[in-house]
């Protein structure tokens, strides 16, 4: 078990080291540089002094310096932030989207699983067709829509809530649940497919035969199998939310790490780029593994997958 | 990709696609989007052939007065005026104008046409580039296959956002010299080759999916067993087999792109300001919200439009999955990656 966990992380530092070589070589390669802002640049000679600095004025070094740097966990300066290291941006703006996201999770996983289930139970009625319709309005509205609205009704006019920024609890609810909507959606989608296949098998039969109340059948016999495809879900989609989202963080003014992935690479800045990039890989390599242990916990049949 | 937990016993044989459940399924819906289609191209079936005209002619009107004069419209279109052209004429004016005076209404219509067409033309090239992709991997096999799976894996593992970001930043500048300086259309063509650009990633792995299961199956043992060649074999069982999915996820692939556009539009690198698309005309109308003079309409009918016809295009793809893939779990939809 430890064998194959050890196996496991090293696997995921072998893809690491190849996300940061695509990544290296993409931000490298593209257009323009955080050293020219446009209309005001700097003198060639400091330019080339910042580079050398930096180990810039050589793609190569450049690689394996800012390598070596990373395996130490310091991941350099931002070039387009004066004053502040990757390593404290990241250190700033971690923790603010992996409280939102995992919140995120969490409210997705609440409302999205029994919504799926009751709409594999009652295929094809009523409440199946409010399920479909809840999940398509989650993946059709976009979250700067919904975060607007919800926003302006319960911020503006209700004044429930304050209006963006950061730092207290009334803070959290209606980012949480902006950037949830579209994981409910999913969930509630794959806790559906999975639970009409989980309905048909012979242990749902023996179980309802045995004459157990149809309430345990479905919610601790079938959803422990039917819960397998979500798990696997909810290792991209945690470490996607946890990374944050830009739109909601713009919307609502929240300090997260969304936004450092769009403003690096539209500052042309590689060391953001990669330091975001990385943390990003990691927490999606470790969170599957987390994801293939759990898998064993859920169904033991499987436990030698990991 | 998930599967049902237990073995089913339904045959995975060819199962006729079922027209009349995909019609009970969607009919609705289909309904609403050939409703905006037909609205969305009214300009041209009545003829107004230049928008751009009629834009103007609307802006310098008597900005006050509720209905415009009808010399505007008439001076502007070729044909002669007639009551739909008086109706739309009152739609525009209903639902107000920008901070530049344009009429939203007019704007609307190439907006949707515009978001539409960018959507229909991702899904295209992502068919395209995947198919092509992933069965040269499924039939190449072994090395190749497994290199060029892994090539899709680190795509994947990057993030979104910055995948999209990093080819536009990439592209603008070759693609607008390539265009001659012909920056709207070049605008155009970077935005889609970036929103394909990782689209095609989830096509790639399910039709690798399909054709490597394909391979398997009885039939075509038995039509190889009769002596049939690679290339028959390939025409008569695999490809036929492979146009379900491929529709499915190239109907899933339009609301997304349109979606995608919308982020980009949002995060300011999508269409370019003169133009106009749903997302550009939503995300004007989010800018334009603050706390002192409420200008609803900006923001109310944009989104409306946008959000219906998301919803339109999701539940016919979600109709046509029923009616063309009734064995596939929606798990595999779940390689494809939400913007948020």
């Amino acid at each position: 078990m430890i064998q194959k966990i050890i196996k496991r992380l090293l696997a995921g530092v072998a893809t690491l080291l190849i996300v940061y070589a695509a990544t290296f070589v993409m931000a490298v390669s593209i257009p323009g540089n955080p050293f020219q802002s446009g209309d005001r640049n700097m003198p060639a000679e400091a330019e080339q002094a910042l580079r050398a600095r930096y180990h810039m004025d050589n793609n190569w070094t450049f690689f394996t310096e800012y390598l070596a740097g990373a395996i130490r966990l310091d991941f350099g300066p931002a070039f387009t932030y004066s004053d502040w290291t990757c390593n404290q941006i990241i250190a700033s703006a971690l923790p603010v989207s992996m409280l939102i996201g995992l919140l995120a999770i969490l409210i997705a996983l609440i409302i999205g699983i029994p919504l799926g289930v009751v709409g594999a139970v009652r295929r094809d009625r009523l409440p199946d067709f409010v399920g479909l319709s809840i999940v398509i309005l989650g993946i059709s509205i976009p979250t700067f829509v919904t975060g607007t609205a919800a926003l302006t009704l319960f911020c503006v006019y209700l004044k429930w809530l304050p209006v963006g920024g950061w730092g207290t609890v009334w803070h959290l609810p209606l980012p949480a649940i902006t950037l949830s909507l579209p994981f409910i959606a999913y969930i509630a989608r794959l806790t559906r497919t999975s639970m009409i296949g989980t309905l048909e098998c012979d242990f749902i039969r023996t179980a309802r035969a045995k004459g157990l109340p149809e309430r345990v059948v479905i919610w601790k016999h079938a959803l422990r199998v039917a819960f397998l495809p979500v798990l696997s879900y909810l290792g991209p989609a945690t470490a996607q939310a946890m990374t944050g989202s830009f739109v909601v963080e713009k919307v609502f003014g929240i300090p997260g790490l969304g936004q450092h992935f769009v403003n690096a690479a539209l500052n042309r800045d590689p060391g953001l780029i990669l330091a975001t990039v990385l943390v990003f890989s990691a927490m999606l390599i470790a969170l599957n593994i987390v994801v293939d242990l759990l898998y064993g916990v859920v169904d033991p049949r499987i436990k030698a997958a990991v | 990709m998930g599967s049902s937990p237990c073995t089913s016993m339904v045959s995975p044989a060819r199962q006729l696609p079922s027209l009349r459940r995909l019609l009970t399924y969607c009919s609705v819906w289909l309904l609403v989007l050939f409703t905006i289609i037909a609205i969305a191209t009214l300009p041209w079936t009545l003829s107004w052939m230049n928008i751009q005209q009629l834009d103007e002619a609307v802006r310098h009107g008597p900005a006050v007065a509720p209905v415009l004069s009808m010399d505007a419209m008439i001076h502007s279109s070729d044909g002669p005026p007639s009551a739909i052209s008086g109706v739309l004429h009152n739609v525009s004016s209903c639902m107000g104008h920008d901070d530049l005076g344009r009429s939203l209404f007019l704007r609307l219509l190439p907006g949707f046409l515009i978001s539409l067409g960018i959507g229909i033309s991702a899904a295209g090239i992502a068919v395209v580039v995947g198919v092509l992709f992933g069965s040269i991997a499924a039939l190449a096999g072994g090395k190749i296959d497994a290199a060029m799976m892994r090539v899709v894996d680190v795509l994947f593992s990057l993030p979104y956002v910055l995948t999209v970001i990093l080819l536009k930043v990439a592209l603008t500048r070759p693609l607008t010299a390539l265009f001659g300086g012909e920056s709207a259309v070049a605008n155009l063509v970077i935005l889609l080759v970036a929103i394909s650009g990782v689209s095609w990633l989830t096509m790639a792995r399910v039709v690798r999916g399909q054709v490597l299961s394909l391979r398997e199956q009885p039939f075509v043992e038995a039509s190889r067993a009769a002596g049939a060649g690679w290339l028959h074999i390939l025409r008569r069982h695999i490809a036929p087999n492979l146009m379900g999915p491929i529709t499915v996820y190239a109907a899933l692939v339009v609301p997304q792109a349109i979606m995608q556009e919308a982020f980009l539009s949002f995060l300011g690198i999508g269409i370019q300001p003169p133009t106009p698309s749903l997302g550009r005309l939503a995300t004007e109308g989010v800018e334009a919200v603050n706390t002192f003079v409420s200008y609803w309409w900006l923001i109310v009918f944009p989104c409306a439009a946008l959000v219906l016809t998301l919803v339109a295009l999701n539940f016919v793809g979600d109709a046509l999955r029923d009616a063309l893939d009734p064995k596939s779990s929606s798990a595999s939809r779940t390689t494809s990656r939400s913007v948020r």
